[in-house]
């Protein structure tokens, strides 16, 4: 608790160096965040890390330009220092001004401030834990990948976040927030015959959840390396996917990425204005959409979520202070919703709905995903399965690209299986399908039910300049998509 | 961090971490810099930051027994503690039967990677070669987005074999995407055009050139047409080849992915992969990179054969990959902790004979790739990728330029593409990714598979 006063005493004090120093608006975040990850290779532990992190991000509005600064600070003259950078900086951007330029209200809007605190839920704190304790699972996980032949490599990592994050802002908001974040996952690695096949569970990306060290011992890594492992293996005698127009069923672990790519990026409302324009790209959902565009079909509603339980794209309130919200992008295939910012919400006569969010203290908050995840629908696989007459079901995803303006995606899974006659039929290698994005979501006819959705984590969601990564959940369940061109690569 | 620590400063912090390690063996890897990086978009600058950094990492062996820790701060008491946290944790592990020893000392290579044309650009300076792109870009009637990076950091690696290595560094980065809309949106519709600079010394930037450039492809590409999927003669400009060449670094060249079996080279090694036109080598000492004297063990670097006139002949290690093939380092450790192992992070192609006009004209129908984007591994041990064609793709028609064309998607082996070169450039860029520097590249075909 010391610790922790001691950071706010340092966001107040930049949030009123800056102001002296001439900023209109300013806000700061100190943050202190510890992670360890355990990775195990072919039998060896190959990596046992426990990094400290630990720094203050101040951020300022000069006549309408933004300036932002960030280090470790130590005492009260390196606060002072980062404030005053950050002003610096900010007077130089004025120096290339917004034709919108003004007063930071007419920027960000009313005045909003909030006080309040927010803790995720766990039950077994990991950080209590001895190391022996927590890396277990992967070494009977590995183990169970190493004894199916053909398997040449089984790599297992298991990591836990804890971060307490204090927010000020010269309106008067004054937040903390501590999460604790837990995943893990494997990957098996067959080759034969100058071929590779790999197959990962839970995820290609694991699978990572707010919560303690229950999320591990919920995942059953053994049983599922294993299956992995003789998947792996059997995908070196597959046949390829074939080129074809067919049905398709996604599993909700692919539905993963088509929902990360298509809904979650293109929604997010600063790259509609262009602050993505020259790296990762700018978006097709432009405002004059907004209401009336049939995006998907009217199976097809996709919300973001910040308040959603164990997501790691949930939280109290996001990095402008605003609280965590649930909204809908995409209701009955019209899109209806963006992942707004104070600023970009008031463009478009909106609040924001809390989506600024930063890596950690040294990255400037920008627009990102919270959980956004496809509501579920109304039958099960089973079902979905038995009513496809011809089809390919694909499992787990292996890679991934899509356009710079989200329209034209390509991804490829680990496995696909054949659907003849509403039954499952043999295993296929390298699936690959592409498509536009409104075509695509248009073709969606059946969506699985509440039994089979799933909310996933996702570690590694890269945006800006300096990049950062984002923590990002999505929950789907199966769902199925007609007339999709699969089978790029044979 | 306002001042450089200088090798003095760094060192004394690493000596006395290693000084109070009770470890067998210690290493200590200090990484210290300031990242500035001025985003502009439909004409102005919308994000300015400047971030000062500093990690300690720390690796203690006891025994065969590695435990690594790290912490973002500098102060002694902190590192020491992050020293046994590390010796703590390696002690709670098992042993790693291929973990052999840290590096030891060697002589390491003299290279200038520091630039105070570079370390001194402040904010004001910034903004002024911003404003030059904004001015350049509003005269064309374009709208500019991009970003203006500047870096100056110090790393310093000492381990307790003796291992005592300094360097400090700057690098600069001006990228420049032009485009037809007020608004900065692009689409299929609208036309853009990308240029960039990369280097160490920000004096041989001229902003104004490389807006040209980017709004000169702008304005060419007006009423892009479409193309239908298929098999087209293509010229790739160096920033298109450097992109393809990075992601084959990644996937093949690490002595990690050789030893595993997922490389091509796990197989081929000896053997002609691509034209003899081409070759391909990591040397971390060229400056005409952005040079590096050691690794992130302290190994100094030197240059190794990737792909010689078409044979593929090397890779890269650290002292863990080195050990298990009983060699030594090629000085291509990774910054820790290294989740890939060791990489190619200097990677040059041999330039050829011809320039990027001379490519054109001997083209009667094909196409001008000036970028991709999104490119992604597919089939990553058969070289397979995907990706986009972004901000400058243009229609060749009787060895002109002719028009811009709707963005496509291509899905191709990069072997096989190096495998249809018909001319190499004469001239080559250090490109965005950073890590390569390459030439255009004339290939015969390359596989475009879809578009909108």
């Amino acid at each position: 608790m010391a610790e922790i006063r001691a950071e706010m005493s340092m966001a107040r004090a930049a949030v009123e160096a800056a102001r002296r120093a001439g900023a209109d608006y300013a806000d700061a975040r100190a943050t202190h965040k510890r992670s360890q990850l355990f990775r195990v290779r072919n039998g060896q532990t190959e990596s046992v890390q426990d990094k400290v992190d630990m720094g203050l991000g101040v951020r300022v509005l000069l006549r309408g330009a933004w300036g932002f600064a960030a280090r470790a600070v130590n005492s009260e003259g390196e606060v002072e220092s980062v404030a005053l950078e950050a002003v610096q900086v900010a007077r130089a951007s004025a120096m290339v001004p917004s034709p919108d330029a003004g007063p930071s209200g007419s920027l960000l809007g009313m005045e909003q401030a909030a006080r309040g605190a927010w803790r995720s839920k766990f039950q077994v704190d990991p950080f209590e834990m001895a190391d022996g304790k927590k890396i277990e699972p992967l070494l009977e996980a590995d183990e169970a990948m190493r004894r199916v032949n053909k398997v040449k490599v089984a790599v297992g990592t298991v990591n836990f976040m804890r971060e307490r994050k204090f927010f000020a802002s010269s309106e008067g908001s004054e937040i903390e927030q501590e999460r604790i974040e837990s995943g893990a996952g494997v990957e098996a690695v067959a080759l034969a015959n100058g071929e590779m096949q790999t197959r990962s569970y839970p995820n290609n990306f694991g699978q990572h959840l707010v919560g303690g060290y229950e999320v591990i011992a919920g995942m059953n890594l053994s049983a599922g390396a294993e299956r992995a492992a003789k998947e792996a293996v059997e995908l070196l005698y597959a046949p390829p996917c074939p080129s074809t127009e067919t049905a398709v069923i996604l599993s909700s672990s692919q539905m993963v990425l088509q929902i990360h790519e298509s809904c979650g990026h293109p929604t997010e409302l600063d790259r509609v204005f262009g602050t993505e324009a020259s790296y990762a790209g700018t978006s097709f959902l432009t405002p004059d959409k907004l209401g009336s565009f049939r995006y998907g079909s009217r199976l097809v509603n996709l919300v973001a979520d910040a308040t959603a339980e164990g997501g790691v794209g949930s939280f109290g309130y996001d990095d402008e202070g605003v609280p965590a919200q649930r909204e809908y992008l995409v209701k009955e295939g019209i899109f209806t919703g963006y992942l707004m910012s104070r600023e970009t919400a008031l463009r478009l006569g909106r609040k924001s709905n809390g989506c600024m969010r930063a890596e950690s203290w040294n990255r400037l908050p920008i627009i990102r995903m919270t959980n956004i995840s496809l509501e579920p629908g109304d039958c099960t696989l089973e079902e979905m399965i038995a009513d496809t007459k011809q089809g390919i079901y694909m499992d787990t995803n292996r890679s991934w690209s899509i356009d710079d303006v989200r329209l034209n995606f390509q991804f490829g899974c680990e496995l696909a299986r054949e659907i003849e006659n509403g039954k499952l039929g043999r295993v296929l290698k390298n699936p690959t399908y592409h498509g536009v994005t409104p075509e695509f979501w248009n073709s969606c006819d059946a969506v699985g039910n509440a039994s089979e959705w799933r909310l996933w984590g996702l570690l590694s969601c890269g945006k800006g300049e300096p990049v950062q990564s984002a923590h990002v959940g999505h929950g789907s369940a199966p769902a199925r998509f007609r007339n999709v061109r699969v089978g790029i690569v044979s | 961090m306002s001042e450089l620590l200088g090798r003095d400063g760094a060192l004394a912090l690493a000596e006395d971490a290693l000084g109070n390690s009770a470890a067998d063996q210690t290493e200590v890897v200090l990484q210290r810099g300031r990242e500035m990086v001025t985003r502009f978009t439909s004409n102005f600058i919308h994000q300015n930051t400047a971030e000062s950094t500093a990690k300690v990492s720390v690796r203690a062996a006891e025994g065969k027994r590695v435990g690594w820790a790290e912490v973002t701060s500098t102060r002694k008491e902190e590192v020491r503690q992050t020293a046994a946290r590390a010796l703590g944790i390696a002690r709670a592990q098992s042993e790693n039967p291929h973990f052999i020893s840290l590096p030891a000392p060697a002589p390491l290579p003299d290279v200038r990677s520091f630039y105070d044309s570079t370390a001194g650009l402040g904010p004001e300076s910034r903004a002024e070669l911003v404003r030059a792109v904004v001015e350049e870009a509003r005269q064309r009637h374009c709208a500019a987005a991009g970003a203006l990076t500047v870096v100056v950091d110090e790393l310093a690696v000492a381990n307790s074999q003796g291992v005592r290595a300094y360097c400090c560094g700057t690098r600069a980065q001006l990228t420049v995407v032009a485009s037809e809309s007020s608004q900065g949106l692009s689409g299929y519709e609208l036309a853009s055009g990308f240029s960039q600079w990369t280097g160490p010394d920000i004096g041989h930037l001229d902003a104004r050139a490389v807006a040209a450039r980017a709004c000169d492809k702008c304005l060419l590409g007006r009423q892009p047409v479409g193309l239908d999927p298929g098999e087209y003669a293509v010229v790739l400009e160096p920033e298109a080849v450097g992109e393809l060449v990075a992601m084959l670094g990644w996937l093949a060249f690490s002595a990690r992915a050789v030893q595993e079996g997922r490389s091509f080279l796990s197989e081929k090694l000896g053997h002609k992969v691509v034209d003899e036109r081409i070759s391909i080598w990591d040397d971390g000492t060229d400056e005409r990179g952005i040079p590096m004297a050691f690794d992130f063990e302290g190994v100094g670097k030197r240059r190794v054969d990737l792909i010689e006139q078409g044979v593929g002949v090397g890779y890269v290690h650290d002292s863990y990959t080195a050990g298990k093939e009983g060699r030594g380092s090629t000085g291509h450790a990774g910054p820790p902790p290294s989740e890939w192992g060791p990489m190619p992070l200097n990677m040059f192609v041999a330039e050829g004979d011809q320039s990027l006009d001379e490519m054109v004209a001997s083209t009667d129908r094909g196409v001008l790739v000036t970028r991709f984007h999104y490119v992604n591994p597919v089939k990553p041990k058969e070289t397979v990728l995907t990706g986009m064609t972004r901000d400058g793709t243009f229609l060749i028609e009787n060895g002109k330029v002719t028009k811009g064309i709707r963005n496509m998607r291509f899905t191709d082996s990069v072997l096989e593409m190096l495998s249809r070169v018909e001319a190499v450039g004469n001239r080559s860029e250090l490109v965005s990714a950073w890590i390569c520097r390459a030439p255009a590249l004339k290939l015969r075909a390359m596989r475009f598979t879809s578009t909108v």
